[in-house]
């Protein structure tokens, strides 16, 4: 008689991000984590609570207020072997690293003809809503997207948030996996034996008739909370979760759409030149004579992140906002 | 850790000994010369103000914990540095300070309640820069070391340096962590003040602190050599004495003012405070640390002082202290009554004139709130022609 198996566990994304270093720093001892505060201090978000005083000094790392410092050493530490996670506080400290991610990250391998790759995985917090300001609350994460030589990753889930970073510790080219900072408290259940998992694909999170939600990380939820609210009025709504922004799984979004008819890409980034720009055209170059309907977005207000709270709630997509562009995009084009 | 950056091995400059005493000592004349003209009154001016900034600091930090502000970043431990230092300013000079200079802008005489609407929400600016020569808060960590290279090579342009005019000439500081010096700004910064010999003083609190970093995470040389190495005139004082920080800048000022270039000055402090009403310094830092410095204590020396030299009495210690109460239920009055802002404020200051997106942007959210249909797909469905003239149409407000 076996023992019946354990039952999923309640957590949180900040947790389930905190397994997948704990779990990646005991597979691997070539791996290692750098950044600011991440060590004495458990990281600014709290995410590597614990890890220095499990793996000690030398491979939890607190380095000086540098990013393009530890972003640029990340990259030496891969050129020479080790698989560096660094950690980025926010997405808009990134820009102080932008040089050494685009110039020096993503464009080695072609700059030396093949030679160098850089297995270097960067982490970072991303998007609004904790009052934090214009200066650490963007979600540039699109921005991102443009370059070509990385991945970008961006968890929804628990499942994602824990296993995403194993996977991209394996992929020889960088990977960039941004962190909803609203999420990190959210609570949800996860399997206790939850690991790896693939980044290829994206994934139907809700599975619908009328329209298709497309949407990634930290609006996911908000989007299947406006699905819950289109249910009521007999609307039924796909959720499309896009979870690797660069490459675009464009075979899924096209068949979701071609499916429903109708297209709602959500994304708090702010709308012109942006990844929902993206998605928006991949659908009218693949699925245009599918659709039922103009492709709608529901995005981020073209505004420097607003600090006072109003403000800063009203500046991004909420469930009733999804819901409203979706029961128009329905009722409209019916 | 070993490190060679500690208070015991370093040349500091003090002219006020932790217990509240003149240092009187061979080496130090020139420095002693700057201070010996102070008038009692110009003593107790400091003290008033570094006292008042130390309640402000700690209403601010209440009405954060009472939910009225969205963050405060405190400045205890830190008034003699930045009292002191803005003592030696002229009118003229620019500040560009960053986020924690509360004590500079206490004694530029920006009005408290201004600088809380920072921290409140209600406005990002909070003040004019230009009627009080300083800039509003930097909260990007070292950016402010080069928007002051740049503003002092705009000094220079205007022929405001050396004139000897005292009414006239201009200098430029700019306040920043050691932390920060990390940062590519600051290096770069101080690259660009020295090759140009630009009017600006590089005044570093090194507050031992960067969040939950020491500094000894930032540097294994004491910080000030950092500005030797870009052949910057450099020197440690003892942030905590309200005198060798304003006579150390008043030294560097007038190096500025006539045109000898910037100068780095390491004001040697403690962050007695958290970095934020976000952190929580238990989780980093210990009792013991935080007892020796609080013996230090900027004010108390300071008032040590006075009372020695019969510059202030009971009589004046009973005045500050219903003065700090008034700017108490003042600051708590006011900041209480600061109206948000309305939820269409975000959308006037992301350019200077009209522009179509943020027309487009606004017109939506504004039907949206007002409960009126909205376009999801952002008058896409209309004929490109009429897109065009619906865009026209709302930058006129209509719609």
């Amino acid at each position: 008689m076996t023992a019946p198996a354990p039952g999923p566990t309640t957590t949180t994304f900040r947790q389930a991000y905190r397994e997948a270093l704990r779990d990646a720093l005991r597979r691997d001892e070539l791996a290692f984590l750098m950044g600011e505060d991440v060590g004495m201090y458990g990281g600014c978000f709290g995410v590597s609570t614990g890890l220095l005083e499990e793996f000690g000094p030398e491979r939890v790392r607190d380095t000086p207020l540098s990013e393009a410092g530890f972003v640029g050493a990340g990259i030496g530490a891969a050129l020479n072997g080790m698989h560096p996670i660094v950690e980025v506080m926010t997405v808009n400290f990134s820009l102080l690293a932008l040089d050494q991610i685009m110039n020096n990250a993503a464009s080695m391998l072609h700059m030396s003809g093949g030679q160098f790759n850089v297995p270097l995985v960067i982490r970072m917090t991303t998007g609004a809503g904790r009052q934090l300001a214009a200066q650490h609350s963007h979600s540039l994460e699109g921005w991102f997207g443009h370059i070509p030589g990385i991945r970008v990753l961006a968890p929804g889930t628990l499942e994602d948030a824990r296993g995403m970073l194993w996977t991209a510790l394996q992929d020889p080219d960088p990977v960039l996996i941004f962190e909803n900072g609203r999420l990190y408290g959210t609570e949800g259940e996860l399997a206790p034996d939850a690991g790896p998992v693939e980044i290829d694909h994206a994934a139907v999170r809700r599975a619908g008739t009328d329209l298709t939600l497309i949407t990634y990380g930290g609006s996911l939820p908000r989007a299947l909370e406006a699905a819950e609210l289109l249910l009521a009025d007999g609307i039924s709504a796909e959720v499309v979760d896009l979870r690797t922004l660069r490459p675009l799984d464009t075979t899924t979004i096209l068949a979701s759409v071609s499916r429903t008819h109708r297209a709602v890409v959500v994304d708090e980034a702010w709308r012109t030149g942006s990844l929902s720009a993206e998605v928006s055209a991949r659908i009218m170059e693949g699925a245009f004579y599918e659709l039922d309907a103009p492709v709608a977005r529901v995005c981020g207000a073209e505004v420097p992140i607003p600090y006072a709270q109003h403000l800063e709630q009203a500046a991004l997509p909420q469930p009733e906002d999804i819901a409203l562009a979706a029961r128009e995009l329905v009722q409209d084009h019916g | 850790m070993n490190s060679d950056i500690g208070e015991d091995k370093v040349p500091l400059l003090q002219l006020l000994t932790p217990e509240g005493a003149r240092v009187t000592g061979r080496g130090n004349s020139a420095y002693r010369k700057r201070i010996a003209g102070l008038k009692p009154e110009q003593l107790r001016g400091m003290y008033r103000d570094m006292v008042l900034t130390r309640r402000f600091d700690d209403e601010a930090t209440s009405l954060q914990r009472q939910g009225e502000l969205g963050l405060y970043a405190p400045s205890r431990g830190q008034e003699a540095a930045q009292v002191g230092n803005a003592y030696a300013l002229a009118p003229q000079d620019f500040v560009f300070p960053s986020y924690r200079e509360h004590g500079v802008l206490q004694v530029r005489g920006v009005d408290p309640v201004d600088r809380l609407e920072f921290y409140r929400g209600t406005d990002h600016g909070g003040w004019n820069p230009l009627e009080y020569n300083a800039q509003v808060y930097t909260v990007v960590i070292g950016s402010q070391a080069l928007h002051a290279a740049g503003y002092a090579m705009g000094v220079q342009r205007d022929g405001l340096v050396g004139t000897g005019d005292p009414a006239k000439d201009t200098a430029v500081v700019t306040y920043f962590g050691d932390g920060a010096t990390s940062q590519g700004d600051v290096n770069e910064g101080l690259v660009f003040a020295a090759v140009n010999q630009a009017p600006v003083v590089f005044f570093c609190q090194n507050n031992q602190w960067a969040i939950s970093e020491p500094t000894t995470r930032q540097t294994r040389t004491p910080l000030y050599k950092r500005g030797e190495g870009f052949g910057i005139p450099s020197l440690r004082v003892d942030g905590n004495d309200v005198l060798a920080c304003y006579a150390a800048t008043q030294e560097a000022l007038e190096r500025a003012r006539s045109g000898g270039g910037p100068t780095f000055i390491e004001a040697f402090t403690y962050r007695m405070g958290a970095h934020t009403t976000s952190d929580d310094p238990t989780r980093y830092r210990t009792t013991e640390q935080e007892e020796i410095w609080r013996k230090r204590d900027p004010i108390d020396r300071l008032r040590i002082l006075l009372e020695n030299e019969g510059a202030i009495d009971g009589d004046f210690e009973a005045e500050l202290r219903a003065e700090a109460d008034a700017l108490g239920e003042r600051l708590r009055e006011r900041t209480r009554k600061l109206e948000p802002a309305t939820k269409t404020q975000m959308f006037e200051t992301v350019y200077a004139t009209e522009h179509s997106i943020v027309s487009e942007d606004r017109a939506w959210f504004e039907a949206y709130e007002a409960g009126e249909p909205t376009d999801a797909t952002y008058a896409t469905s209309a004929p490109a022609g009429a897109a065009s003239q619906t865009a026209v149409a709302q930058q006129g407000g209509t719609r």
